[in-house]
């Protein structure tokens, strides 16, 4: 630092002798002096700290010893309970901590109490030589040089050209880690098979319910009827079937124009999917007809269709239309009219090619 | 290996250890490198134990995680639970899940070791960032040290990537929603985004390959990774040897402090087995990762309050502060028959490429605005560079605000708040927050230096009130001696490096930018105290002292 203004306005006045940077600087004092340690000077104190240093390494022994017993003479046996492992979990851990803190602690304290504690200073070597780097850079110009990359272009061009496409097989070898996605997301297993139209049934047991048993206030957790009888793929269905049932005074329902017929006697069905990023929303709040996510609290309001009332998510839960069969069970009269769950790239033309 | 020893033919060891190193060197070489590290300096300060503690977090991470892998099953095939835990007993789950119960509760210390593997990644995360706070803070990232602070940020990164792939491994509800919102914010990445789904679950989500994919990734590749950035980083600590923090005797020409060995070494060895007793005693007290009470993965139910690991939290708050809809605008708009999903797409990539694009690229940001280009081995205190340490703290609040809100649930179900509340709360903190941490951050490291310059030219308060004759009551200053003084004058106090013209004798509008930034940065200063203002001090001098406190400095 060339210039000194630091915004004193005396600072030519008073000590204006000596070279330039005294006057402007504190010069360093140094180090500052070595102070003796207790047991550097008394002997007593020297034992006293070399017992406790070996006090710390009984300590850690005692703990490997609590270790031991713990390990060897708490039984898991077939049918432990939680509180057996909850204590040998607490005794192998205390175990551990006396071993290794006896161990850590002495060993630090020794270094602190008895072993030299003079600060010293050491130079610092450059990192490199002025001579090493001017060799370094001539080496790297002349090798350059002797490949003539620079005069050949052609060679160069290629070379590069080759090198960036080289990559590409090994990018798509990786082709076979999935599927195509298809239209895989934009279908459930809601849709009637054969003519025939799915039950809604309860999750996890999967038995039917009557449109009777849904009393108003009430809500209940759905699956697809045979979801549980899937034999592979369950989770992949369920994570996309998955469906809350409301029951509400019909009157409180606004249903829009094409939707009128999608619920029954005031019992709604809508994916349990989040349109934010696909948690479950769980959480049904009977008095204010809100359906909130614990994820990331995206709420949506049943009476208003799903639409989103506060946070994250952008769309509406998509609704299940549903209608009760000649025994009384709700069935779904159709899959959902649009993908469940979060956005994705294609999401927009699956629903058109849905709704077409 | 206390005697280092050379191996000429004459030269007889005369101890036992002696004769050892000897003959161990003799055979495989390296009396050069005890020599130079047998007594290599290393300054010494408690900041300095942050990056020893990421360090043998992961040492222990090694260990504790390697034990875990011969019990491990990482296999999503469907099983019934037969082990010993009871109210899981017939429940269908998966092999990964119910190999983890039987660690928990069939393997004697299976829990202890995944209590330790659990607690120790946290602590590996935290110590690596607050290693990172304090390397930024005290600017040792300047030259020469800039490659090693990238190296640190990759290290963060893969540190968080381990976490990530570690705590989905269980196969258990919490950790499975974890996953399907990281399916869900991959299914909003623009045209290819599907396409990553599928590939990265075998197909639809959840699918049943997952589990054994990012069971390699934790414990093969990432683990590599972080053990050959680890190699990278101590190679460079090694090559710059250590920064040191200001004070008598140190500057950016020598080393000082204690001798690695015996003390150095001795002290940092011990502190491993200390780190470890700690961690183990976390395990012993905390539970961590009840997956038991949690319940097999189940695409249906979730539990309120779910939290993900701490890492990872300043997403997922970014996630829930971003409102999908403004009125009846939606975020998520459809162009041209396809979906941009920005309500997902902007909170999760945005905030976290800002902050490491500027934590990447800070030591050459800060490079160029000062133009300073030296070598620096003595650190700054956080309050000789104001506006750095401000920049600092605002990023720090933003991460903060962005972590809190991934707890917006537990805030407002603990204080009795309203959830909505909290969440329109911390979106305005969301910007005005670090706005507010920078000016305070700023004022109050003026405030600290201008005490340093009280301190250092009028000593320090004893709290002894004398009367003087006259019946005036003055407070009696006891003087610094030289060495504490210089450790609150001793440091640099860099300056506005105006713009100046090109060799074409143009200002050019980046250089105009630059200059601006250095304004911004340096106007406001409090200079060192000198030894002119010193000596004008004690000649009574409280109006001199003042009228050397401006802070705006001319610049010329």
């Amino acid at each position: 630092m060339g210039n000194h203004s630091d915004g004193s306005p005396n600072h030519s006045g008073t000590v204006a002798t000596a070279g330039q940077n005294e006057v402007e600087k504190f010069q360093d004092p140094g180090i500052p002096p070595h102070r003796l340690r207790l047991a550097d000077t008394d002997p007593r104190a020297a034992k006293r700290a070399e017992r406790q240093v070996a006090l710390l390494f009984g300590i850690s022994v005692v703990g490997t010893l609590i270790f031991l017993v713990a390990y060897f003479a708490i039984d898991l046996g077939d049918d432990s309970s939680i509180a057996t492992i909850r204590l040998q979990n607490t005794l192998l851990g205390i175990g551990t901590a006396f071993a290794m803190l006896g161990i850590g602690t002495g060993i630090v304290h020794w270094a602190k109490a008895l072993m030299p504690d003079h600060e010293v200073s050491e130079e610092r070597h450059a990192i490199r030589y002025e001579e090493d780097r001017q060799a370094a850079v001539r080496i790297v110009d002349d090798i350059v040089e002797e490949t003539g990359i620079k005069r050949r272009p052609l060679i160069r061009n290629t070379l590069l050209g080759a090198v960036a496409l080289a990559p590409l097989p090994a990018i798509a070898i990786f082709g076979d880690l999935g599927p195509r996605p298809d239209d895989k997301l934009a279908h459930t297993m809601w849709a009637p098979q054969d003519g025939k139209r799915k039950r809604l049934t309860r999750d996890p047991d999967g038995t039917p319910i009557k449109a009777s048993d849904v009393t108003i206030g009430s809500a209940f957790h759905v699956i697809p009827e045979g979801l549980n009888e899937l034999s592979e793929g369950k989770l992949n269905e369920k994570a996309k079937s998955v469906v809350l049932l409301m029951r509400l005074d019909p009157a409180s329902l606004n249903p829009s124009k094409g939707r009128e017929e999608w619920g029954y006697n005031g019992i709604v069905a809508y994916s349990k999917i989040c349109t934010h990023v696909g948690c479950p929303v769980a959480l049904y709040e009977q008095q204010t007809h809100h359906l909130l996510c614990p994820c990331h609290q995206s709420t949506f309001d049943l009476t208003q269709e799903c639409k989103v009332i506060f946070g994250p998510a952008s769309r509406p839960l998509p609704q299940l239309p549903i209608a009760v069969d000649d025994e009384g069970y709700l069935v779904a009269t159709s899959d959902f009219h649009e993908p469940v769950g979060p956005s994705y790239w294609e999401r927009d033309s699956h629903e058109r090619s849905i709704n077409s | 290996m206390s005697a280092a020893s050379t191996a000429e033919p004459a030269f007889v060891a005369k101890t036992k250890t002696g004769r050892i190193t000897d003959f161990v060197d003799s055979r495989v070489g390296g009396s050069g490198i005890l020599r130079e590290f047998g007594r290599k300096v290393f300054p010494d300060h408690w900041s300095f134990m942050f990056g020893e503690v990421a360090l043998y977090s992961f040492v222990i991470l090694l260990l504790s995680g390697t034990f875990l892998t011969f019990f491990f099953d990482p296999s999503m095939a469907e099983t019934h639970y037969s082990g010993s835990y009871v109210p899981l007993k017939g429940v269908e789950m998966s092999v990964a899940y119910s190999s983890s119960l039987n660690i928990s509760f069939d393997v004697r210390g299976g829990l202890f070791m995944r209590q330790v593997h659990h607690w120790a990644a946290l602590l590996f995360v935290a110590s690596v960032a607050v290693h990172m706070l304090r390397v930024f803070f005290t600017g040792a990232f300047r030259r020469p040290r800039e490659m090693n602070w990238v190296v640190g940020c990759v290290l963060l990164i893969l540190a968080m990537a381990a976490g990530f792939t570690g705590y989905s491994l269980p196969d258990d509800l919490l950790s499975g929603n974890g996953l399907r919102i990281i399916d869900g914010v991959i299914k909003s990445i623009p045209v290819i985004g599907t396409f990553i789904s599928f590939f990265l679950f075998g197909g639809e989500f959840p699918g049943s390959a997952i589990i054994s994919r990012l069971y390699m990734l934790h414990i093969l590749l990432v683990p590599a990774l972080i053990l050959l950035m680890i190699v990278m980083h101590l190679f460079m600590v090694v090559v710059h040897k250590h920064t040191q923090y200001p004070g008598p005797g140190r500057n950016d020409n020598n080393v000082v402090g204690y001798p690695l060995g015996p003390v150095y070494a001795a002290k940092a060895g011990g502190f491993f087995f200390i780190v470890f007793g700690v961690i183990a005693l976390m395990a012993a007290f905390f539970t961590i990762n009840p997956i038991w009470n949690y319940g097999p993965y189940d695409p249906s139910p979730v539990s309120a309050g779910t939290q993900p690991d701490w890492y990872i939290g300043f997403v997922d708050g970014a996630l829930r502060l971003m409102p999908g809809t403004l009125g009846n605008w939606h975020v998520e708009q459809i162009f041209f028959g396809h979906v941009f999903t920005f309500n997902v797409l902007l909170p999760a990539l945005v905030p976290a490429g800002i902050l490491f694009t500027v934590m990447f690229t800070y030591p050459w940001i800060e490079r160029w605005v000062t133009k300073d280009d030296r070598e620096h081995h003595v650190l700054d205190r956080p309050r000789n560079a104001p506006t750095r340490t401000a920049i600092g703290m605002a990023g720090f609040v933003w991460y903060c605000v962005m972590w809190a809100a991934a707890g917006s649930d537990l805030i407002a179900t603990h204080f009795g708040v309203s959830l909505n509340d909290v969440t329109y709360w911390l979106r305005a903190l969301f910007f005005v927050g670090p706005i507010i941490a920078f000016i305070v951050t700023k004022r109050v490291a003026l405030a600290l230096q201008r005490k340093d310059r009280e301190i250092a030219l009028h000593g320090r308060e004893t709290g002894r009130i004398v009367r003087l004759p006259h019946g005036e009551f003055i407070e009696v200053h006891a003087p610094l001696d030289e060495y504490k003084r210089y450790k609150l004058v001793g440091f640099e106090s860099p300056q506005v490096q105006p713009a100046v013209p090109n060799e074409h004798g143009v200002v050019t509008s980046k250089e105009k930018r630059r200059a601006f930034l250095s304004r911004w940065f340096f106007e406001d200063r409090v200079a060192p105290a000198t030894p002119a203002e010193l000596e004008a001090a004690h000649g009574h001098g409280h109006d001199a002292v003042e009228a050397a406190e401006g802070t705006k400095s001319l610049t010329h």
